[in-house]
């Protein structure tokens, strides 16, 4: 699971280009959204996609994204119980 | 307060290829969603859209173009509906007084660059389409078209682009820069639109349901449609036959979101009291909305509040007319144009197709049904993204 | 008719343009068929959170437009006018090559959005809170000039006081590889100058110029804005009556700036053009900034600094007359069948 937050850490920064953040910049339990890592209802819609293409984890309700992607916990959590790649 | 004479109308989209065909299809219920025959796309399985049911092929035909024409689809309508505009208005004297066309598109000819993109990367087979990817070399092909020579400009402000020609056409005549103009809107289906929408997770699986609580998201549509507008010197002169007139027009920016709309629909709010404020009457004297109504939940919602805010929890009656032809972007302010124009010619509000529903949060009731009601003022709502938020008045001809 | 001004303004082209006006600067360039622009640091002025989707025609826009609005004194704008000719030419390209790449699978919104035409506009709003009028011109080479049509027009007539106006167009590698297939932009140059072009095509770059008008003069003016022309026809006949709409004759323009673009196909429109003017002082500018859709921006930026100076820098000058005063400038463009003339006076 570690490993997967790892994993989940970088592809954030690469795929939201976040330049000038680091892994070590976001705590597992750090929220996403709003006032953690500041992002917004664009990076949720990039967010799916990278669900979908490096996890197999289709969504079809952006709505769903909210909770899911509340932290690194939360995602990795639900990844790690759904995921089909 | 502004009052420019419309003199003439064409249209062309998935519900009509005249004006006496999309006034049938609006009266008998009849959409115009479907399975795409022409769009190639991934999504054609799992998507429905208002598509025209022409071929690019077909449509050259019937505008007498050659096989090997340069012109992308979104021309080809534009050509299509300019030339039944002109022949609507039974203008004979083109280029006899000071004119012009204000044209709007989103993505210009995205339909050919998309289909022929590798094709231009490797080999030369296609390569006499490139240059008509722009959006300013669609204009020029529409205004050659129809041998116009004069003020060309194009607009692309998302899915406000039409309603934006159509009121920068009425301040221009207003300022006497003109004394005719030809403005409206075209644009053909892409896969690049599609998708592009289909990532911002707002195409319905279904068939649009706007103003409704359960609604998905919207239908893609194409569609072309020219008003044209003449000065009053013109219009006694000629004898014109007056269709309707426009009366005000707002634009304003929601600055709040690149796509979505604030919740309270600011910038919405903004364009309808500028409308207003420029028609010189209250919104007591509206009698028809013909709403943005995209079906998006952002969309309907924020259009919602912002409605009941502009008409003090009391608007007029209202609908959508994208059940019937999908949402058509860049030409959709036109094609509504030409809706709010039939609506105030024959006295009737077009039925929102598809609803079933009410939303908890806004107390908007769109009409269902067919309904007759003596009617002045319409107003004409496109809200788009970038925050662009147009709307127009149009009023019936004495 | 009410006087409008230009009060304000910022470039970003293929010479270091948005530091000031330093024509000492400029370096000429004979050999390359695409010239880069020289980029500000966008970082100091945009937030990480919003720079980092950002196109770069949009991070050029927004800086353009803030400094443009800066040295006018910060008014806030009755609207926001931006000409585009192909808009955020580099997402289009990204979106549709993942589309194919991809078969439709996996693609992502961000460069969607940005490849709208419309972005541009829409992020200064966005940026500066304003809620105005809010309008995109996609229209070739007179992109920039039927932008600043719209806002005569809310000057003029419509009771507008300052308006921000502005054009921003970007380069991508696959239209720069097509465009050289349709002789667009050249293949080759070997030491070809603008002033007598030999091969078919331009010489491609990007670049961005905001402007504030204003009814009000001011101290810091640059020039009055008198008009703005454009159509899909230009006779000689249409020319001068537009002159004399504004009281003037051919012999009356002091400085003809012209966007000759490197290429022999628009040459003849431009020679043509010319002769008109026999007594004008020739200037021009795509040779300094290279040719894109809204490079009269770079013209126009730099035909007011002339106006202010009262002096014509040997690198613009296709001439060697001489005039005791310049009170008249007039930009034409011409390309794919648009032509744009932008009239200037010395305030």
């Amino acid at each position: 699971m570690s490993d997967l937050k790892e994993e989940l850490k970088s592809k954030i920064i690469s795929v939201l280009n976040l330049e000038d953040v680091t892994t070590a910049d976001i705590a597992d339990a750090d929220p996403l959204f709003g006032d953690g890592l500041g992002l917004d209802s664009i990076d949720a819609l990039e967010l799916i996609v990278l669900l979908d293409k490096d996890y197999g984890i289709k969504l079809t309700d952006p709505k769903q994204g909210k909770a899911i992607f509340e932290s690194i916990n939360t995602m990795a959590e639900y990844i790690t119980a759904n995921r089909t790649k | 307060m502004a009052k420019v004479a419309v003199t003439g109308m064409g249209i062309i989209s998935s519900i009509g290829k005249t004006i006496e065909e999309t006034f049938h299809s609006l009266v008998t219920e009849t959409h115009g969603i479907s399975k795409t025959d022409f769009l190639d796309t991934k999504l054609k399985d799992s998507r429905l859209f208002g598509e025209i049911k022409l071929s690019n092929d077909q449509l050259a035909e019937v505008l007498g173009l050659p096989a090997d024409h340069p012109y992308p689809r979104t021309a080809l309508l534009g050509c299509y509906a300019l030339r039944e505009a002109v022949k609507n208005a039974g203008i004979t004297d083109l280029n006899s007084c000071r004119e012009g066309f204000i044209n709007a598109t989103s993505v210009g000819g995205m339909d050919t660059t998309e289909q022929y993109w590798t094709s231009y990367k490797e080999s030369t087979e296609h390569l006499r389409f490139v240059m008509n990817h722009e959006s300013g070399n669609i204009t020029n092909i529409i205004a050659d078209f129809i041998g116009l020579k004069g003020f060309t400009t194009t607009i692309s402000t998302a899915c406000s682009s039409a309603a934006n020609a159509i009121m920068l056409g009425a301040r221009m005549i207003e300022a006497g820069q003109v004394d005719r103009i030809f403005v409206g809107g075209t644009d053909a289906l892409s896969k690049f639109t599609v998708n592009g929408f289909n990532t911002l997770m707002i195409l319905t699986d279904g068939y649009n349901q706007p103003f409704d609580q359960n609604r998905k998201g919207l239908n893609l549509g194409e569609a072309a449609a020219y008003l044209v507008l003449e000065s009053d010197a013109l219009v006694k002169k000629h004898y014109r036959k007056v269709l309707a007139y426009i009366t005000g027009f707002g634009n304003a920016n929601d600055a709040y979101h690149q796509t979505a709309s604030s919740e309270t629909g600011e910038g919405n709010f903004l364009a309808m009291s500028k409308a207003l404020e420029e028609a010189q009457i209250s919104p007591e004297a509206i009698d028809y909305i013909n709403a943005h109504g995209t079906a998006t939940p952002n969309n309907d919602l924020s259009e919602g509040r912002s409605v009941l805010r502009v008409f003090s929890n009391n608007p007029p009656e209202i609908s959508s007319t994208k059940p019937f032809t999908g949402h058509t972007l860049a030409a959709a302010g036109g094609i509504e144009a030409v809706f709010s124009i039939l609506a105030l010619q024959n006295q009737v509000i077009f039925p929102n197709l598809n609803f079933v529903t009410p939303m908890e949060d806004v107390a908007i009731r769109p009409e269902t049904t067919l309904k007759k009601k003596d009617m002045k003022h319409v107003l004409s709502n496109s809200f788009g993204f970038g925050g662009n938020c147009s709307s127009l008045i149009i009023s019936k001809a004495e | 008719m009410k006087k409008v001004f230009i009060n304000g303004l910022s470039a970003i082209g293929a010479q270091p343009v948005f530091e000031g006006f330093a024509p000492e600067k400029f370096v000429l360039n004979n050999e390359e068929t695409a010239f880069c622009p020289v980029q500000p640091s966008y970082k100091e002025m945009i937030a990480p959170g919003a720079i980092r989707r950002m196109a770069k025609g949009v991070k050029m826009g927004i800086y353009t437009a803030h400094h443009a609005l800066k040295e006018a004194n910060n008014p806030v704008p009755d609207a926001i006018i931006v000409g585009t000719g192909i808009g955020c030419i580099e997402d289009s390209e990204k979106f549709l090559n993942a589309i194919i790449d991809n078969q439709e699978e996996f693609l992502t919104p961000t460069s969607f959005i940005q490849s709208t035409h419309n972005t541009v506009a829409g992020q200064i709003a966005l940026e500066m809170g304003c809620k105005a009028y809010n309008f995109t011109y996609v229209n070739g080479i007179v992109s920039l000039e039927t932008s600043i049509q719209d806002a005569l027009l809310q000057l003029q007539f419509e009771n507008k006081k300052s308006i921000l106006v502005g054009g921003v167009d970007e380069t991508a590698p696959t239209t720069v590889h097509i465009y050289k297939k349709v002789d667009r932009i050249k293949e080759y140059r070997d030491d070809e100058d603008f002033m007598h072009p030999t091969s078919k095509g331009t010489v491609y770059s990007e670049g961005a110029a905001f402007f504030v008008l204003e009814t009000e003069k001011k101290e810091n003016s640059y020039a009055e804005l008198t008009a703005v022309y454009s159509s899909n026809a230009l006779s000689k006949e249409a020319v001068e009556q537009f002159l004399e709409q504004h009281q003037l004759s051919f012999s009356d323009i002091d400085v003809l700036f012209t966007g000759n673009d490197g290429s022999t196909q628009n040459e003849s429109a431009y020679l043509a053009f010319e002769a008109y003017f026999p007594e004008s002082i020739r200037a021009m500018s795509k040779h300094l900034s290279g040719h894109y859709h809204t490079a009269s921006g770079f013209a126009l930026w730099s035909a007011c600094h002339i106006l202010k100076n009262q002096e014509i820098p040997a690198v613009y000058r296709r001439n060697q007359l001489q005039k005791s005063k310049l009170g008249t400038i007039l930009i034409y463009n011409y390309d794919q069948g648009n032509h744009g003339l932008i009239l200037l006076k010395a305030c």
